[in-house]
């Protein structure tokens, strides 16, 4: 029976992928995919990953979609709607996609086994560590380097994203979030939200030691709710080159280098933790990760300067 | 008692996902975007609210019936303002 | 068929579907659109290694789980990356694709 409805959401999956990819309009692409976004956290739920739903809800549908959103008002005027090429390009693509498909669903039907996990590993760092949440186990201890590396590529995709302003610019403004006719709506949602958004960032962060939610999904939410309020013209974006804000992007890979250094002398080595001082120096992390987090994927958003610096 | 509580869940999910059912078939049929969105808005309200309503019966303690609650709440505030956006952009001549 | 199965073939689905994006489109911002979709479908691979290495008490495999949370939002960054680098090249009159573009002058900043 619940295959039924698997089958029901793989369905419904294709159908949007299907229509991210044929849509004659961008945006109608840009929409359909914000809904395949949707749909593949749902999926998430059944596969029993509710940190990783939380994330693509947020991230891949929401921020990722918003961004692409923002990338088709700016487009709509200057760029044609590319249209596909002819019908034999199609059928040779077609084939040729068809095909790496076919090898794709032949590895997952002939699966190694028994299949490989490394669950039990985690599960024995779990009780060093002191929390509850095996995700969050391996992102902020067992596999840390990965996390501080990502974090790094966060920081340098944010460089690289302003580092494309033009040199006039350099420093100045993004391009300003706010609708072009701020509606009243948006405006009461700005108004009313954030208290409740900013409450809900902060309680997945703190939840995500001992259950789903963490630094991502909370960073996040808090991004979420400083955009609303620059889209509703409540507030503006700040220069980039201001020092406070360049202090919040550094805050918490800094802090994580630091703790993973610090590691050399107080336990066995580069983000090793001391067993009795993990859990707080783990949640230390994460609130600083969750806000350096929120402070550049709301940057990456809004894009490189776009005006002048002021004087 | 357990009896009537499982009844209840039973009517009240099972009127929720009738509002729903109803809400998704008036966004396929109805001709233009403001009927479509009084459609969804029927789902949200209407057809969450129900669910919920029928859960709360379920919750082990009271905190986690106020996080349905607030779940609730949340959808209204946003799906009420997504839909008064969307209508407004229909209206000034957006989309087609 | 277990669920993971059902959901492993449509992971497969959607790359070939993203690819023929990728390769047919010619704008960019549908090609980073595409590019998207086989990243997803790469994810979904991840959430059945996950789910098949279940063990150990827990109902999945929790590190392909953190793998794929890390991806996730490394590839929103790609794709903030990409946006803004295709903004820019249009803002800078580069040639498209396609060739050189065609209204050069209408460019807005």
């Amino acid at each position: 029976m619940s295959l039924v409805v698997d089958l029901f959401m793989v369905l419904l999956i294709l159908t949007s992928a299907v229509w991210t990819v044929l849509a004659r309009d961008r945006r109608d692409a840009v929409i359909a995919f914000i809904v395949l976004g949707l749909q593949l956290s749902l999926v998430w739920m059944r596969l029993m990953a509710v940190d990783v739903a939380l994330t693509e809800a947020a991230v891949g549908g929401g921020a990722t979609g918003l961004v692409l959103l923002r990338a088709c008002a700016r487009l709509q005027p200057v760029e044609a709607e590319g249209r596909l090429p002819g019908l034999r390009a199609q059928i040779a693509a077609g084939l040729l996609c068809a095909g790496v498909g076919v090898a794709l669903a032949a590895v997952i039907l002939a699966p190694a086994a028994p299949a490989p996990s490394l669950a039990p590993a985690v599960a024995a760092h779990m009780d060093e560590v002191g929390l509850k949440n095996p995700v969050t186990v391996v992102l902020l201890a067992y596999r840390a380097l990965d996390t501080l590396l990502e974090k790094v590529v966060l920081v340098l995709g944010l460089i690289g994203v302003w580092a494309l302003a033009p040199d006039l610019f350099w420093g100045g403004r993004p391009a300003s979030l706010r609708a072009a006719s701020p509606s009243g709506t948006l405006t009461f949602l700005a108004r009313v939200l954030p208290p409740v958004g900013v409450l809900i960032g902060v309680y997945l962060v703190w939840n995500g030691a001992d259950h789903p939610g963490g630094t991502f999904q909370g960073g996040t939410v808090l991004a979420a709710m400083w955009l609303l309020v620059m889209m509703a013209g409540l507030g503006e974006l700040p220069e980039t080159r201001a020092l406070r804000l360049r202090r919040l992007v550094a805050v918490g890979p800094a802090l994580f280098i630091a703790v993973g250094l610090a590691g050399f002398w107080m336990a066995d080595g580069f983000l090793s933790y001391p067993p009795e001082y993990a859990k707080p120096i783990i949640v230390a992390v994460e609130v600083a990760l969750a806000l350096s987090i929120a402070v550049i994927l709301g940057l990456m958003v809004a894009g490189p300067a776009a005006k002048e610096p002021e004087r | 008692m357990s009896l009537l509580l499982d009844l209840f869940t039973i009517v009240a999910v099972s009127s929720g996902l009738f509002f729903f059912l109803a809400g998704t078939v008036g966004f396929l049929r109805f001709p233009d975007t403001l009927t479509r969105l009084h459609a969804l808005t029927k789902a949200d309200n209407l057809g969450l609210g129900l669910i919920v309503l029928g859960l709360l019966p379920r919750c082990p303690d009271l905190v986690s019936a106020l996080k349905l609650v607030a779940i609730w709440a949340l959808v209204q505030l946003g799906g009420a303002t997504a839909s008064q956006l969307i209508a407004e952009f229909a209206r000034r001549g957006g989309g087609r | 068929m277990t669920p993971a199965t059902l959901y492993g073939l449509c992971a497969a689905a959607l790359v070939a579907i993203g690819l023929f994006g990728l390769i047919l489109h010619p704008t960019p911002l549908r090609k980073v659109i595409s590019f998207n979709l086989i990243g997803s479908g790469t994810f979904l691979f991840f959430g059945i290694a996950a789910r098949r290495g279940a063990a150990a008490g827990f109902l999945g495999d929790p590190v392909p789980q953190a793998m794929v949370i890390t991806g996730i939002v490394v590839a929103f960054a790609a794709t903030a990356l990409a946006v803004a680098l295709l903004l820019r090249m249009l803002e800078a009159g580069a040639p498209t694709v396609d060739g050189p573009p065609e209204q050069p002058d209408d460019l807005s900043p």
